[in-house]
């Protein structure tokens, strides 16, 4: 296992042929730290999660995983990440315990079903597991996709939009699961726009906007430092 | 290895389940090729005599036809939820994962085929049991040839706007080698003295294929895939 406590990402810049989607991003994250991507639509955030996942290689700068970085640790990297896309990567077709169970075992956990059934009962759906995930309400899927993305027990967990669609009671799940996912030293890197949802959750954020950094002061309301800083 | 085939195991297993539950693919890809069999069985054959040598040719167009159907239909489903970056995210090998689509492709192309071998002896006078197994085989190599590429490219174009315009473009002329090896094998069988030796050369020709497409789509699958 490639393990890491810091993520590190230096001048990362990512473009698709003249169209820059990034440019010079540069954050830090300990393990337990909780960083929000913060920006208007198009900001680059889904970029930078991407390319924070391995999914995307940086056209500029670079990301360190501890003193990795994904071209050289591959596989073994990526089973230290877990992410929660705003699609929410599960089959419809499949029951809830049969997408935990498939991704469980293409994880290569030891028992994958049993893995299954603690999420399902951590989702709070032991009951409807045997429900294929098309019969599920957006909350619901949302909460197994989360499970899904924390099955592994990954050291970095990014999510992208996590609230979109739940209500506030869901919301409030799903800030605990975070929280008890920082008390483990799991590193969270999310991008939302539910500002009020993540104040006193973030260690600390990152504004983005045109696929650059802006700087703002550190303290303060988030609301009013994200307003000062894509003024 | 071992790690390997399991992977590829699971998402063959995976897409097969996946498949029973909505019959989605299967239904389309075999209504296409039924109707397009028929559609030339209407417009070719006169008094129940169909024109010379037409039949080897009508079969591999059916299978490329709706071959790229399935394709897309495919990875349509893989799209809707992300779930080909979820995939791409596990700490699988990515070749394997690659190989588990390309394995679940091959089976519902082999459902489509062994509907449509049938009905284009039936139709077309074609001689389908004069050498089956080497029919098999040239029916297998050339499946593989068509769809190891199709699938590295419907992969490739998935989160492409124009991936339904994109794929035929890329993929037809690509497998026109692998084509006109299926069709002239085939019509080596099909002819009313077949000529089995004639049909191994096709045959020869369409592994050698086989191994070009497959060793290039393992090799590249990782780098397209992330970039």
């Amino acid at each position: 296992m490639s393990d890491f406590e810091q993520l590190t990402a230096s001048g990362v810049g990512r473009h698709y042929g003249r169209r820059r989607a990034l440019a010079d991003i540069s954050f830090s994250a300990r393990a337990g730290d909780v960083v929000g991507l913060l920006g208007p639509n198009g900001a680059g955030k889904s970029t930078l999660l991407a390319i924070l996942g391995t999914l995307l290689a940086p056209s500029a700068g670079r990301v360190e995983y501890g003193v990795t970085t994904a071209a050289e640790a591959g596989a073994t990297l990526r089973a230290r990440i877990g992410m929660l896309g705003h699609d929410l990567f599960l089959y419809p077709e499949l029951t809830a315990r049969e997408n935990l169970t498939f991704f469980g075992r293409l994880y290569g956990l030891p028992d994958a079903a049993a893995a299954a059934a603690a999420a399902l009962d951590r989702a709070g759906l032991a009951a409807r597991a045997d429900d294929l995930v098309s019969s599920f309400s957006r909350g619901m899927r949302q909460r197994v996709a989360l499970e899904r993305a924390l099955l592994h027990e990954p050291r970095l967990l990014l999510l992208d939009e996590p609230f979109t669609g739940l209500d506030q009671a869901s919301s409030a799940v799903l800030v605990a699961r975070l929280r008890e996912a920082q008390a483990r030293g799991v590193i969270t890197v999310l991008a939302t726009h539910d500002l009020d949802v993540v104040d006193g959750v973030l260690t600390e954020a990152v504004f983005l906007q045109g696929g650059r950094r802006r700087e703002t002061p550190a303290a303060g309301a988030l609301r009013d430092r994200y307003r000062e800083a894509l003024a | 290895m071992t790690a390997f085939l399991r992977v590829v195991a699971l998402v063959v297993r995976k897409d097969l389940t996946v498949e029973v539950r909505s019959l989605e693919v299967l239904s389309t890809t075999l209504f296409f090729a039924i109707t397009v069999v028929l559609l030339f069985a209407f417009g070719l054959v006169r008094e129940g005599v169909p024109p010379d040598g037409v039949a080897a040719a009508i079969l591999w167009i059916a299978v490329a036809f709706s071959g790229t159907l399935a394709l897309g239909r495919t990875f349509e489903r893989e799209r809707q939820s992300d779930t080909l970056r979820a995939l791409l995210l596990a700490p699988a090998d990515r070749p394997a994962l690659y190989t588990g689509k390309l394995g679940g492709m091959l089976l519902l192309m082999a459902l489509v085929e062994a509907v449509l071998v049938p009905l284009v002896g039936l139709f077309f006078q074609a001689p389908i049991f004069a050498d089956p197994l080497r029919l098999a085989a040239l029916l297998a190599a050339g499946t593989l040839g068509f769809a190891a590429i199709g699938t590295l490219f419907a992969a490739m174009l998935v989160r492409a706007r124009s991936r339904d315009v994109l794929l035929p473009v890329l993929l037809y002329p690509m497998t026109v080698p692998v084509m006109i090896a299926g069709v002239r094998g085939t019509a080596a069988l099909f002819q009313p003295e077949p000529d089995p030796a004639l049909a191994q050369f096709w045959l020869a020709l369409l592994v050698f294929f086989d191994v070009v497409f497959v060793t290039l789509a393992l090799w590249t699958f990782e780098p397209l895939m992330t970039d």
